[in-house]
């Protein structure tokens, strides 16, 4: 590969991989069965849809991937982009980048919760997966093994069916390096969220992984995937262990190593504060988001059942995925979000899909979700989030966006 | 303070000299960054409201997503862009991202980096050598 006789979109593959092995310590390559591509236009930019162009151009027989790789959400829903008001500029350039991927072979799944509707990883598969939330999930709730592989790294595994051996493919690093004990499990998601939050906070770097004692019942999926993507949002986390739940953590010597862990106590109060510090100086918002993840066939009928004989007078976004939507369709859960007021949109995400932009066209600013992980990242690009319950959320956007009305 | 050095663990990309924003604080290009108007944008950030275009950037930890994987690149391909990333600890996210940008990077010091170098201080980045350093100049 390295020496180019499997052209040179591979050749660039390889000698990515080598770099970013060398520079985090890996001694060879492990072989991975599925790559998983973040790539949203908005990251991406011009240049980089040029740089996947230039690799689309190659003849067949060298730019196709050669493992399963699928995509995360993309910057845009073509159906509802006027809705939005996104220019066109950013949908030509959704086309351009989706036409790319497709000559190379990507599967356009546009999801970050392929962990629920794609094909889940199994324990001790080895991945190359892109966005933090399905990197995660997998690792902890599946017991797979992937390290974040941004965009580029993910399309270099596709490429080569492999990835550098450090990080999460490596027993020794599984281990938890702190231990969280908590007498407080959350109720509603954005409760989930808040804790992985505060976790995520005194973890610190990617390379922690905290265990958490305390949970007094087994957590839904949705409730594992805000937990996890939140952790991963505000810690830059990959891993988690749960004692007596997740797979490789059935027990504590399962994953705390000997001797003494640091170690956080964290209660209902510590839950309570991490959400009201959000909530200051802000009565009224501008519009109500459920994104970041996208939301599973479940959240949309929670979402449709709250929204039950009453109407949406703020914009309210339920952003899903391209597989929980036709089933949205088919079981008329669009059809009863969309008739209180609120807007379906499928295969985007909300923060990844010109965001700014977005609040500038449509005078957005405020803006109250239950996702933890989107309160964390909206900041900066100059909104002001709370982050509240699913019915909290569902009351604001009925009540003119007043909260708590 | 003049010509102390300090050794990394790893480093990317070309040597560079210029002066150095430093910070107790994370680094996401997605999260933190108004990447147009070169600012760094998140109320929360410790440098909220500065400009790191051309600087050094010397803080804690990288956080968040991925998508600086991809974020690098293009900053650079508009020269709105720093001019090395120094961090205390890194993810595979600001490695990828820097080997596909050819970006100045170095990580992992014996001592908290941020610190060590004050802010503002004429710095220079060398992660070509044997032992990746950042000198205070």
């Amino acid at each position: 590969m390295r020496g180019g006789a499997f052209g040179p979109a591979v050749q660039w593959a390889i000698d990515h991989q080598v770099r970013v092995g060398r520079y985090l310590g890996a001694e060879d390559f492990v072989p991975v069965t599925q790559a998983h591509i973040m790539a949203d236009t908005e990251s991406l930019g011009p240049a980089g849809v040029e740089w996947l162009e230039a690799w689309a151009r190659l003849p067949a027989g060298q730019r196709r991937v050669r493992i399963p790789t699928i995509t995360d959400p993309r910057g845009t829903d073509f159906a509802a982009a006027h809705r939005l008001k996104q220019q066109p500029w950013m949908l030509d350039l959704e086309r351009r980048a989706i036409a790319a991927f497709e000559a190379l072979g990507v599967l356009m799944t546009d999801t970050c919760i392929n962990y629920q509707t794609i094909m889940p990883p199994v324990r001790g598969e080895h991945v190359a997966y892109g966005d933090t939330g399905v990197v995660i999930y997998s690792n902890s709730v599946c017991g797979a093994r992937s390290n974040f592989e941004g965009g580029p790294s993910a399309l270099g595994a596709g490429l080569t069916g492999r990835t550098p051996r450090y990080g999460f493919h490596l027993d020794e690093r599984r281990r938890a390096t702190l231990l969280i004990q908590t007498a407080a499990t959350p109720r509603d998601l954005n409760d989930w969220g808040a804790l992985g939050g505060i976790i995520g906070r005194l973890a610190g770097d990617y390379w922690q992984v905290p265990a958490l004692v305390g949970i007094d019942r087994v957590p839904g999926s949705d409730e594992m995937k805000h937990f996890g993507a939140a952790l991963a949002s505000y810690g830059s986390v990959a891993l988690f262990h749960m004692i007596g739940v997740t797979p490789e953590a059935q027990r504590m010597e399962d994953v705390i190593p000997p001797g003494s862990l640091r170690t956080y106590d964290i209660g209902a109060d510590d839950i309570r504060a991490f959400q009201a510090a959000y909530a200051t100086e802000i009565d009224t918002v501008d519009l109500v988001v459920f994104s970041a993840p996208q939301l599973s066939l479940v959240e949309m009928r929670a979402l449709a059942d709250a929204l039950d004989g009453r109407h949406a007078t703020v914009p309210l976004l339920a952003v899903t995925s391209p597989q929980v939507k036709p089933d949205a369709d088919r079981l008329g859960l669009t059809a009863r979000i969309e008739a209180a007021g609120g807007t379906v949109l499928a295969g985007m995400c909300f923060y990844q899909s010109y965001a700014r932009e977005m609040a500038e066209a449509n005078g957005w600013k405020r803006l109250a979700t239950n996702s933890a992980k989107l309160t964390n990242i909206i900041g900066g690009y100059g909104y002001k989030p709370v982050l509240m319950s699913m019915q909290a959320c569902v009351d604001a956007a009925c009540a003119g966006g007043r909260i708590g009305a | 303070m003049s010509g102390r050095i300090f050794f990394a663990a790893a480093g990317m990309g070309a040597k560079v000299r210029a002066p150095a924003l430093v910070a107790k604080d994370g680094f996401s290009a997605r999260y933190d960054l108004d990447r147009i108007a070169g600012v760094f944008s998140r109320p929360q950030h410790k440098l909220a409201g500065e400009s790191y275009v051309g600087r050094v950037l010397v803080l804690d930890a990288a956080k968040g997503g991925v998508a600086t994987a991809w974020m690098l690149y293009e900053m650079k391909s508009r020269g709105v862009v720093p001019a090395a990333l120094v961090l205390n600890a890194v993810n595979p996210i600001m490695a990828q991202g820097a080997a596909l940008a050819d970006f100045t990077m170095i990580s992992g010091f014996d001592t908290d980096i941020t610190q060590a170098v004050p802010n503002g201080a004429l710095v220079e980045v060398d992660p070509t050598a044997a032992r990746p350093f950042i000198r205070i100049v």
